[in-house]
């Protein structure tokens, strides 16, 4: 097996006694595409975010390219190499698409004029050069998702983390998207978490399938086997009756 | 360095920048002395609103209370002067490091303890009404009962200790107010102009992208409150009284920012359209309404109230934003 880029184990994190994520566990090997599955109130959210640095973890440790990082600030995380996008898109609305990007290009150089290159180049990647001098505000959703990636690649992270990138859109822009991530992949070999409902997209992108339920990681494997599995069946559809 | 600052402006800006520059450099030469006192206000509040600029147009933190950092700037360098003799260019120094302790103090508490938006508003005033209720019993400064630099009739101006005409301070207060919006083009167009648009628009997402939004806001405060102590020094040494009552007063914060919300909050050339429109207006105004024979009081006010109304109906981000398009002077990129 690959070096792993990522490491969670045994996570978990209680809101005010309700525990939403309960000894989870997780790996994401360098130039892997792992996507986090379960039924809604699974924590695969607050299981995100404290990979993220939005919340710290009770217990249990997160190790990212041999370095722990639970318990960072979210600036921090990016800085250590993790991109990430949000569920609800968070455009900086009064910014044009590129100067959204060129923020997120400023991490890596302080140089303006670098970033806007680079900005130009990751928004061209995604193919949204005819929207750069537009507010972000007139965007349309599935071109505020891409610029929610945008910026994040512009950080040039190790890891993206993707939450539900996927949700809202159209079947084709479904498939649009996940040839971006798929290219990313190959060519770059960008390594990437998500968390994603659309099971077409989990299908079509993941090398490796982690499903949680209650907290609770209950099955992870390559998507086929996953798909079959009782135990995800169940908690997604219930229990089989016998007749 | 200078081309980050011009870069992307049209030449047709910079054109009409360099007509009004020499126009106000002329002024004073052609001007009454009427006309000159009431361009001294406009660059006043230009200068001040701009500084107050950084902080809510840039950073998007509400300040309601920067006549807290007028005002202590405005004591520290008149006491400093009174007392001690030392001279408003050397006292202009302290007078800029105890605004920027202040407003270093309050963007603290607030920002650690994640106090924002109106909240965040509300700590602004709190500040400036309890300084002004602790400089009512500041006996060294003379309390409620005002402080007063020393008037002395002099033939020739004497820029070292700011005494003299008003013409010398009508040509300070431009190179002040140019210098400032040089230095925010300067900011804005930097990565911290970036980070700090950011902020404004959504923090979470900044810190996301690697930016310490704390930090951040924290240069913010300390740049604007730092700028609007020359205003205060400026206020001390140009009206030569000083009480607690009016230069702390919540009246004289919300006077400050009419400029920048009037003529664009965020906008490098809003404030100083803002404070032109104002302040020039509401003389004219006043003129009128006295050539007609009527003697209103409380007449500027109520202009500004129309002003602010109208403002936030029809040009909700000033007016300097549509102007700027339809005169064709937005950046290129």
């Amino acid at each position: 097996m690959t070096e792993s880029l990522l490491v969670v184990d045994g996570i978990s994190k209680s809101f005010r006694g309700l525990r939403a994520v309960s000894q989870a566990s997780l790996v994401v090997p360098q130039g892997g595409i792992v996507s986090l599955i379960g039924p809604n109130g699974a924590g695969k959210t607050t299981c995100f975010n404290m990979v993220a640095g939005v919340f710290r973890p009770d217990e249990g440790s997160i190790t990212f390219d041999g370095r722990r990082i639970e318990g960072l600030r979210p600036d921090q995380i990016c800085h250590a190499g993790i991109g990430r996008t949000f569920q609800i898109v968070k455009p900086f609305k009064e910014l044009t698409a590129l100067e959204n990007v060129i923020v997120g290009a400023l991490r890596a150089t302080s140089d303006v004029r670098q970033a806007r290159r680079k900005a130009e180049a990751v928004l061209d990647q995604l193919g949204m050069t005819d929207k750069r001098n537009q507010p972000a505000a007139q965007l349309t959703l599935p071109e505020r998702k891409r610029l929610e990636v945008a910026r994040a690649l512009a950080t040039e992270p190790k890891l993206l983390l993707l939450d539900e990138v996927m949700a809202g859109l159209r079947p084709t822009e479904t498939d649009q998207m996940v040839a971006v991530f798929r290219e990313l992949n190959a060519k770059h070999g960008m390594t990437i978490l998500l968390i994603e409902h659309v099971m077409r997209a989990v299908m079509a992108l993941s090398q490796q399938v982690v499903v949680l339920h209650h907290g609770q990681v209950i099955a992870s494997g390559a998507p086929e086997d996953v798909v079959r599995d009782p135990a995800v069946l169940e908690c997604y559809l219930g229990e089989e009756v016998e007749a | 360095m200078i081309s980050r600052l011009i870069d992307g402006v049209p030449r047709r800006a910079l054109v009409l920048l360099g007509l009004l520059l020499a126009g106000l450099l002329v002024a004073p030469l052609v001007v009454d002395a009427y006309i000159l006192s009431i361009l001294i206000l406009v660059l006043y509040f230009a200068y001040t609103g701009q500084a107050w600029n950084v902080m809510m147009g840039f950073a998007g933190q509400l300040s309601l209370g920067h006549s807290l950092y007028v005002g202590i700037a405005a004591y520290t360098a008149a006491a400093l002067y009174v007392h001690f003799g030392i001279g408003p260019w050397a006292g202009v120094l302290p007078a800029i490091a105890i605004s920027m302790a202040a407003g270093l103090v309050i963007g603290f508490l607030a920002f650690r303890f994640g106090i924002s938006g109106v909240y965040f508003a509300l700590l602004t005033i709190a500040f400036a009404e309890f300084t002004r209720v602790g400089f009512d019993h500041f006996a060294w400064v003379n309390g409620s009962g005002g402080f007063f630099l020393p008037v002395t009739q002099q033939a020739a101006s004497d820029p070292l200790n700011l005494r003299g005409s008003p013409t010398m301070f009508y040509y300070i207060l431009l190179a002040v107010t140019v210098l400032a919006f040089l230095f925010c083009r300067w900011l804005l167009t930097g990565r911290i102009g970036y980070y700090w648009l950011a902020i404004r628009e959504e923090p979470e997402a900044a810190q996301t992208l690697g930016i310490n939004v704390f930090r951040y806001k924290m240069i913010a405060v300390a740049i604007s409150s730092g700028m609007t102590a020359l205003s205060g020094v400026f206020f001390a040494f140009y009206y030569n009284n000083l009480f607690p009552e009016q230069i702390f007063s919540m009246s004289r914060s919300i006077e400050l920012i009419l400029g920048p919300i009037i003529g664009g909050v965020g906008s490098l050339f809003g404030p100083i359209l803002g404070a032109f429109v104002l302040t020039a207006l509401a003389e004219v105004v006043t003129e009128i309404m006295h050539a007609l024979g009527y003697e209103i009081p409380g007449i500027k006010q109520v202009f500004y109230g129309i002003c602010l109304l109208a403002v936030i109906i029809y040009l909700p981000h000033g007016i300097w934003p549509p102007l700027r398009k339809r005169l064709g002077l937005e950046d290129r990129s």
